[in-house]
């Protein structure tokens, strides 16, 4: 028991919060340069630093309205979903996972695919959403790369894939694995009937998905300063016992080691594209 | 259908045992401590069979350093042994080997990964981990055999591709990915047997085929147990918590559809019978082969293609 009690009520705090001038997000320090570089400017300019053309991530949706011309693109099997095949349960169960990553970026998995035009040519796209998982390649991802390898051939229709990934997905164990045979074995069909592929290396690409589609293209080119590689550049470490120099495993690096056909910078996608299916198609 | 493993069997023969004695209703006092014994054996077989220190020890007997490798294998069971070395760009892996021989007078193709027995040799076959030009030379040769209509053995036992600089600087992805999809499409029988360790993609680079089988205490998976554990618990000592919850042994595998067959292995595991084991192993290839020797390549492919095909399964959102 107290032996006083408060009689008024105390000076009740303003809502100060809506008062408040807003600075936050119109800035942003860039990862590249460091520089100041006004949030408005960033966007006008597709997400890249126009100091230091940094390219930044950008995600599955902006990344098709990027690529696809005005008119706008039909999704493909935007319902597909993971059934947990494992029941997979670390230090958080994978549904609870999967639920989160959902309401994250408002998708079923890590993959988008629609089909439209790109600079008036028919043309099928899919983009992977890193904020998904890490871009995470399990049996939707695997399934949906593989129906769309599938349309592509049916149709003939031209297909590009742009990677942003960590590899296969741990929680779906081997069968994440398996995803890397049934696509490749798709992709190679796509080849044999000589129906263009092209895949677009964004940063990161890595494990499962660098060992697959990604490196499986007519032409594999990449953005510049991309992540790319098989093992993780921590993996390698550990397995060295050393660090890695600057620059190894980015684009730059493995065009210059002859794994990339080109680096093509962001505003000039569409056009490197453009000009590549013409020559591809026949 | 599949062979069951010994263990299981053992299991199944008990689990009829105890509802044989529990359908029996005039059960005596003597009956009842027989149930509660079996029931006993039946709870640590089971623990032993899917627990994670019974999937831990699994995985050791898939590493045991006594293990048979691709070379012990090749003595055990083919003749001719003629290795072809280096895939014409850059050099020689010898942590995968591929060589011509005769498998009971008919010349296939064996490839396979290859650990070393001692210290020295373990590092000069860098622990079975293929760099891209061990990639690339399985491929040539694979092609070598496929342009000559020659069946192909792959032997699986690796940790994974290696994780090294000088592998990353010269393609590792690109290489394994070549192997995927040009493997998918060789017109002649592959007989895919994991024998040990099945690590991830330096695994599959060589895994796709017409038949996989898996060595009943072999294992399947995409990251190392210890690789899974560090990343998801952030601690590499919850590796037998990791191995579980990867479902990466042979009966989970069959049971997810994924591989085709369990080769069952010695008492103790197949380093304690080489001999027993090459029978066993022999039994299956030379069944293996008979079955896809009767498609016409068509057919060969249509089922390969439909085989990978089928695999994972999802939800269909309206």
């Amino acid at each position: 028991m107290a032996w006083f009690r408060r009689q008024k009520k105390g000076i009740e705090r303003a809502a100060s919060e809506e008062s408040k001038v807003r600075t936050e997000g119109l800035w942003k320090k860039c990862d590249g340069c460091r520089q100041i570089v006004w949030k408005k400017d960033l966007d006008a300019n597709l997400s890249v630093c126009p100091r230091c053309q940094h390219h930044y991530r950008i995600n599955a949706h902006q990344r098709l309205e990027l690529l696809f011309d005005a008119g706008g693109y039909t999704e493909h099997d935007a319902g597909l979903a993971s059934t947990d095949p494992l029941k997979f349960v670390d230090t958080k169960p994978y549904d609870q996972r999967l639920k989160a990553a959902k309401k994250k970026t408002g998708m079923q998995d890590a993959i988008l695919f629609g089909e439209g035009k790109l600079a008036g040519r028919p043309v099928q796209i899919g983009a992977m959403e890193f904020a998904f998982i890490g871009g995470s390649m399990g049996a939707v991802v695997g399934e949906k790369v593989t129906r769309a390898a599938e349309r592509s051939l049916e149709a003939k229709l031209p297909l590009v894939i742009v990677s942003c990934s960590g590899g296969a997905r741990m929680m779906e164990g081997v069968v994440s694995l398996m995803q890397m045979a049934k696509i490749s074995a798709a992709l190679a069909r796509l080849d044999d009937a000589r129906v263009p592929y092209i895949s677009l290396l964004t940063d990161p690409t890595t494990g499962g998905v660098t060992a697959c589609y990604a490196m499986q293209g007519d032409l594999n080119i990449a953005e510049p300063g991309a992540l790319i590689g098989f093992a993780g550049p921590r993996v390698i470490e550990q397995t060295i016992g050393q660090k890695l120099p600057e620059g190894f495993q980015r684009s730059e690096f493995l065009l210059d080691k002859g794994f990339l056909d080109a680096i093509v910078p962001r505003k000039d996608l569409k056009s490197y594209l453009s000009n590549a299916l013409d020559f591809l198609s026949p | 259908m599949a062979k069951q493993s010994s263990t299981q069997k053992e299991l199944a023969q008990l689990e009829r045992r105890l509802t044989e004695l529990e359908g029996n209703s005039a059960s005596g006092g003597q009956v009842k401590t027989q149930i509660n014994e079996l029931k006993q054996q039946v709870t640590a077989l089971r623990e032993e069979l899917v627990g994670p220190r019974g999937v831990w020890q699994r995985v050791e007997l898939a590493r045991h350093p006594q293990r048979p490798y691709t070379l012990d294998y090749i003595k055990l069971l083919f003749e001719d042994f003629s290795e072809i070395h280096g895939d014409r760009h850059f050099g020689d892996d010898p942590a995968l080997l591929c060589g011509m021989v005769r498998f009971h007078g008919e010349p296939v193709l064996v490839v396979g990964h290859q650990k070393g027995r001692d210290t020295k040799e373990r590092v000069w076959r860098n622990f079975g981990q293929a760099k891209p030009e061990g990639f690339r030379k399985a491929l040539r040769a694979m092609k070598l055999a496929a342009k000559f209509g020659r069946p192909i053995f792959s032997l699986v036992d690796t940790q994974g591709a290696y994780p090294g600089v000088d592998a990353e600087a010269r393609g590792q992805a690109e290489a394994i990915a070549s192997c995927l999809r040009e493997i998918s499409r060789l017109p002649v029988p592959i007989v895919v047997t994991v024998t040990g360790e099945g690590g991830s993609g330096g695994a599959l680079a060589i895994a796709i085929g017409d038949k996989v089988n898996m060595m009943e205490n072999a294992f399947y998976s995409v990251i190392s147990p210890e690789g899974c554990a560090s990343i998801m618990w952030r601690d590499a000592t919850k590796k037998e918590l990791a191995a579980e919850a990867l479902k990466i042994t042979s009966e989970d595998l069959l049971a997810m559809g994924l591989i085709d067959e369990i080769i069952p292995e010695p008492e103790g595991g197949a380093h304690r019978n080489y001999q027993q084991m090459g029978k066993l192993l022999d039994e299956v290839l030379v069944r293996s082969l008979a079955e896809l020797r009767g498609l016409s390549t068509e057919e060969l492919l249509a089922r390969r293609y439909d085989k990978f095909r089928r695999m994972g399964r999802f939800f269909q959102l309206a």
